[in-house]
């Protein structure tokens, strides 16, 4: 019954989300939204064309992918298989911790530090760029991607490394041959994770990344596809073309969020299929 | 016995749809602005335990703010510009409440002191780019604004002529985040409302004129907008809406319009 009441949510999400998402692509024309290059919604002649938040997206979510994922790789492998006891116990609470923070918290201080030293260390007029969203969004998967690997190499019996240990391999030799081929799919499911958090993040980014439609550069203030919707839905008239055509980044938002969490169900799969 | 059981249910039911649809007496009604929020708050409040009529508002925006009022879903519209001339022409009538002065911030650092008009316009539109060319160090100018649709980028655009052409570099989504980021970069420059400028800035002259609750009333420091009260011309207002126009006349009314950062109108 309760598992009805989810079902019913995501489904009345879906269906809201088309119903009021597909008329401004239908007015504004699919090819001009998704692929035009200006985005000036209250402009006096307005135009909506979506690709720079589209590629400050993929972008913002590759780079904090590029950066986040060796990162809570490796943690998670010494976590699992080379720190003892105490050390794991300690840094898993923090790696908790970290999970806890409110994102809003996360987008203050890369306002007030990280922003400004960026503007420092590489000597730009002004730090709030796609780099600053990257390396927050970076810090923010770090949890997601540590703690599902911890688990999927936790789960690695035992047997197999004993035996490659006993073949006379060296214990790290096992742990990247042997642990990590045998747990790929839930690591790889992790990476997923960590896309679908980068992905859907709007209110630490809009704090860092300077929100204006540009298209996408490390050291050029960008626009999500996220904060694209939060930042002007509080002020677009109801029933406007520029309130549809937010619901309509919602939808293309929300289609990306779909085939993320169709790869996460494909990996899942795998790993229960072996 | 059927049938006038079901007449008296239907006449029943016409009634209470009725007197569903009668503006409550007891309330006002606004709608609008989103800047008006601090003024409108403070006043409701006030108003409220003098006379015993609560004051509704709706955060909406200036134009729906116009739009709801003409559509008669409010008593009064609230209004962070003057009214346009064709929405006089709906007629439409506008009382000023009080002014709102937005001023044009740097870092406490910088050593550009003032500005006119025109080069905020340039600043903003990036004909200008370096300080050095207004007089500051040789230094990028980091243009910082807020986002499309708020009331303060639509007041201050308006003001400096500068709509749909301005070249930010960042457009944030409150006056807080804005003074927080001119705060922290030396090259920075942004404007928010008078009221909320806080120490960790520098509010520029303009034109020489400095921003001050003196200046913005008798009209020398240019950078202002009214916060206006939006009425429809032909309509009668209800008694509390009349009640709400007295009370904001009132010296305790200019007190707590004063409070809340912004300078009373009369």
């Amino acid at each position: 019954m309760l598992g009805l009441i989810t079902v019913g949510c995501v489904l009345l999400i879906t269906i809201y989300l088309i119903i009021s998402g597909l008329p401004a692509i239908r007015e504004i024309g699919f090819v001009k939204f998704l692929f035009g290059k200006r985005w000036a919604s209250t402009a006096a002649e307005p135009e909506y064309g979506i690709l720079p938040f589209i590629l400050t997206s993929i972008y913002g979510t590759a780079g904090a992918i590029i950066l986040g994922v060796p990162i809570g790789f490796f943690t998670a492998v010494y976590l699992s298989k080379i720190a003892n006891k105490k050390v794991r116990s300690v840094i898993e609470a923090a790696v908790n911790l970290l999970a806890g923070i409110p994102s809003v918290v996360y987008g203050l201080v890369g306002m007030l530090v990280l922003v400004p030293s960026i503007r420092k260390i590489f000597s730009v007029p002004d730090g709030a760029s796609l780099l600053a969203a990257i390396i927050v969004l970076a810090i923010m998967i770090l949890p997601n991607i540590i703690k599902v690997s911890i688990t999927a190499l936790d789960a690695v019996p035992e047997e197999y490394e004993d035996a490659s240990l006993a073949l006379g391999a060296t214990p790290v030799e096992t742990y990247f041959k042997v642990s990590v081929p045998a747990a790929k799919s839930g690591i790889a499911a992790a990476v997923v994770l960590g896309v679908g958090r980068a992905i859907g993040e709007a209110m630490a980014v809009m704090m860092v990344a300077g929100n204006v439609a540009n298209m996408p550069s490390l050291f050029e203030s960008v626009r999500f596809l996220t904060t694209a919707v939060a930042s002007e839905m509080a002020y677009s008239s109801p029933g406007s073309l520029q309130r549809n055509a937010l619901f309509s980044i919602a939808l293309v938002l929300y289609l990306f969020i779909m085939l993320i969490n169709a790869a996460l169900n494909f990996f899942l799969k795998k790993d229960k299929e072996k | 016995m059927k049938k006038i059981i079901s007449l008296l249910t239907v006449a029943i039911l016409i009634v209470t749809m009725l007197a569903g649809c009668t503006p409550e007496e007891k309330s006002v009604s606004t709608d609008g602005s989103t800047s008006m929020s601090k003024v409108i708050g403070a006043l409701g409040e006030a108003f409220e335990q003098e006379s015993g009529i609560a004051l509704t508002y709706n955060a909406t925006g200036s134009g729906s703010g116009i739009e709801a009022v003409s559509a008669g879903r409010c008593d009064i519209g609230l209004s962070s510009r003057a009214l346009k001339a064709e929405e006089e022409a709906n007629g439409l009538e506008a009382t000023v409440l009080a002014y709102d002065g937005i001023a044009i911030i740097v870092h406490p650092d910088n050593p550009v002191k003032d500005l006119d008009l025109e080069k905020i316009a340039k600043i903003y539109k990036g004909e200008i780019k370096n300080w050095k060319d207004v007089g500051g160090k040789d230094a990028e100018i980091v243009v910082i604004g807020r986002e499309a649709g708020s009331g303060t980028r639509d007041g201050f655009e308006s003001i400096t002529d500068t709509k749909d052409s301005c070249d930010y570099r960042q457009e944030l989504t409150s006056t807080g985040d804005v003074i927080t980021t001119v705060g922290s970069n030396p090259d920075a420059i942004g404007y928010a409302s008078l009221a909320s400028v806080k120490d960790s800035v520098r509010a520029l002259t303009v034109g020489g004129i400095e921003p001050s609750e003196a200046t913005i009333k008798d009209g020398t420091y240019v950078v202002q907008r009214p916060f206006v009260l939006v009425t429809k011309k032909d309509a009668k207002l209800s008694k509390s809406a009349q009640k709400f126009f007295e009370f904001i006349k009132t010296d305790a009314a200019k007190e707590i319009i004063s409070e809340t950062g912004v300078v009373p109108a009369n």
